[in-house]
């Protein structure tokens, strides 16, 4: 046998091996996450992070993990991958949506380590997965709340970066305020960052001052509902992303909760087995993997009732919260009578509807 | 008395607050660069101040006390740098980069646990009565102590620095440590001081975040506000009074950009992001270019240790 032959056979073989193998699964997996703020941050991160302990209480021996703290959105992250699959990850979970070029990036370097994305949408290799949940539903049931509860018929939204999941975030949260409160004004605020508690006062003292008096914000700490807290009451807010239940006596009047313990579990679990494929995944309040919290005694009854009967509605998947007749802020039609939103144009969403006026920054 | 949806009058007591911790930071550099030590430090004691300062005040309940052990906390690292670059004559630059990555790291490993608990309030300082005064009453009475605080800080920078022995011997250090030491001062025990001071004061800048503005502890709470300290000390050109305006400026066009933002207008959000750094730099060359080649406004012993031997 020539040796060219020989090494092609071997090589072959080893495919073969490492093939087999992977599809009985493997004995021990080393699971990797990086995160876009501190594990203490007490919402979007933090959650994550509940979910990686709960799947390492499952697993326990088989599962290694590995996880980094605030890593920039950017190059640097293409650093931090790189080291992970180079230092032993069989998967990596990336978890913030500017990490997709560099999940993807990375990613084609190394086809034999699983990259799972979370909130993006490009699959370029065949080792990249994305999963999402859709808050956009639990914007819904604070919309909802937000438009019975104002008596300024101002409501705030505090936008982290313009990208489609917070952009859907927001109309989800306008149309179903605007259905129960037709007189509702939202007024958005764009902060520029996930994660700066300082910042993120700010903003919500400016849609205060301006009597705004419910505030939802889509970024990663809880100091919206601190700045909150000190109008005595007068303004409400909810927990994003994490139930930020130290807030309950306080502003907070219900949250979204991520929880994504399920999801980790499954694909953990999947790679563990040798069940693992490829997928991109998108559940939401009828999934579990969004959790509406416990909607405080601030709440009249027959509100918290409505919204609850709401939640239920959308996890049983007979009210979408995009259905038509609706229009695009340019007054341009988007869904027709009765027309629900495909998947594609929300993951895609770059435009206000209807009535939301201000400019989207592009 | 709206202009384009903003009350200016609201617009300034926010400014007012949310200035705080860049001008007490800002402040204490000011100090500390004068007595002619660069410490680029400030972020890092800021949060070691504000991690401080929220366990202080949790632990006894007092605000007041927290803000005192901030200062305390931000005082004890700055000695650490003190210690390198006096003792030691570690360079100044590094040594104060290093400093910035240590306190972060170590409010970050010391403020485990002290997540999602609610500090005790700073209310404000003067009566409802004096604070519901038309237009005066937000802007001048109804701030809590240490909005009061950090302008007097300035004035009595500003005097101590300009009028008194104290003031004297500190520029002096500062600008020629040889001369000063021939004069018989202790260069190194007087820019010890001087660090401490500066150490105290962005330490009680950084409880000020976790205590009043956004009370709470978060990692990387200051997420930044020691480096704009930095900037407006040169954009002062290390001058008290300036030091006030620059805080105020940059603590004031952050809340406008915000504010302009919920009022609609039309402008976008870059350019007002950008507009603080823009004037840093066009101010930093109309003093250069007002100075005809003069050397500029810095401390001329800026950033050099001192070793008696030489």
């Amino acid at each position: 046998m020539k040796r060219r032959n020989l090494l092609a056979s071997a090589a072959m073989g080893l495919m073969l091996a490492s093939g087999a193998a992977f599809a009985q699964g493997m004995d021990h997996v080393k699971a990797c996450f990086v995160y876009v703020g501190p594990i203490g941050d007490g919402g979007w991160t933090y959650q994550h992070h509940q979910g990686v302990l709960a799947m390492q209480e499952k697993f326990g021996d088989k599962v290694e993990v590995q996880y980094q703290e605030s890593v920039p959105e950017g190059a640097d992250a293409e650093r931090v991958l790189t080291q992970m699959a180079l230092g032993g990850c069989n998967i990596i979970f990336t978890t913030s949506f500017g990490y997709m070029d560099a999940t993807n990036a990375v990613a084609a370097k190394f086809p034999d380590v699983k990259f799972e994305h979370a909130t993006g949408f490009k699959r370029d290799s065949a080792n990249v997965s994305t999963y999402n949940a859709r808050f956009y539903e639990g914007r819904a049931v604070e919309g909802l709340i937000a438009g019975r509860m104002t008596s300024s018929n101002k409501i705030g939204y505090i936008g982290s970066f313009p990208i489609p999941e917070v952009i859907m975030g927001i109309n989800s949260y306008y149309l179903a305020a605007k259905k129960v409160n037709p007189d509702v004004q939202l007024s958005v605020v764009w902060a520029f960052t996930w994660f700066d508690p300082a910042k993120e006062a700010d903003a919500a003292k400016a849609l205060i001052d301006q009597g705004v008096d419910v505030i939802a914000s889509h970024t990663d700490s809880t100091a919206v509902l601190a700045e909150a807290a000190k109008t005595n009451g007068k303004v409400i807010g909810f927990g994003q992303a994490s139930d930020m239940a130290e807030y309950k006596d306080g502003p907070r009047v219900t949250s979204i909760i991520d929880n994504w313990g399920p999801y980790y579990i499954e694909r953990v679990g999947a790679l563990l087995d040798g069940s693992y494929a490829q997928a991109d995944i998108w559940a939401g309040i009828s999934g579990g993997e969004v959790l509406i919290g416990e909607i405080t005694d601030k709440v009249p009854a027959e509100v918290k009732a409505e919204a609850e009967a709401l939640r239920d509605a959308i996890g049983a998947g007979t009210v979408h919260p995009f259905t038509g007749p609706l229009k695009k802020q340019d007054g341009s039609d988007w869904l027709a009578e009765g027309a629900t939103a495909p998947d594609g144009d929300l993951l895609g969403m770059n435009f206000y509807v209807e009535g939301i006026t201000g400019d989207i920054p592009q | 008395m709206d202009f384009g949806g903003i009350n200016p009058v609201i617009l300034i007591a926010t400014l007012m607050a949310s200035a705080v911790p860049i001008l007490l930071a800002a402040l204490g550099e000011t100090v500390v660069e004068r007595s002619g030590v660069l410490n680029l430090g400030v972020e890092g004691m800021m949060i070691i101040g504000a991690l401080g300062g929220f366990v202080t005040a949790v632990t006894t309940g007092s605000p007041v006390l927290g803000f005192i052990g901030g200062a305390v906390a931000g005082a004890a690292l700055s000695l650490i740098f003190a210690l390198l670059t006096q003792v030691f004559l570690a360079n100044q630059v590094a040594t104060g980069l290093a400093l910035t990555l240590f306190g972060l790291g170590v409010s970050s490993l010391g403020g485990q646990g002290y997540n999602g608990i609610k500090p005790p309030h700073t209310g404000q300082l003067l009566p409802d009565a004096l604070a519901d005064l038309p237009v005066v009453g937000p802007i001048l009475f109804g701030h809590d102590w240490v909005v009061y605080f950090s302008i007097a800080m300035t004035v009595v920078l500003w005097w101590v620095l300009k009028a008194t022995r104290i003031g004297l011997i500190i520029r002096a250090v500062g600008e020629s440590h040889e001369a000063a030491h021939a004069l018989g001062y202790k260069v190194n025990r007087i820019r010890l001081m001087c660090i401490a001071f500066g150490g105290a004061m962005a330490g009680m800048g950084g409880a000020y975040v976790s205590l009043a503005r956004v009370p709470q502890w978060v990692d990387g709470i200051t997420s930044g506000a020691g480096w704009i300290a930095l900037a407006i000390v040169v954009f002062a050109s290390w001058k008290p009074w300036r030091v006030l305006i620059g805080a105020y400026l940059f603590g004031g066009i952050t809340v406008l950009q915000l504010n302009l933002q919920v009022a609609g207008s039309g402008i976008p959000v870059e350019y007002l992001s950008m507009a603080p750094y823009l004037i840093t730099i066009l101010v930093l060359v109309v003093m250069s270019a007002g100075r005809k080649g003069k050397s500029s406004a810095a401390p001329a012993a800026l950033g050099q240790n001192f070793h008696a031997s030489r």
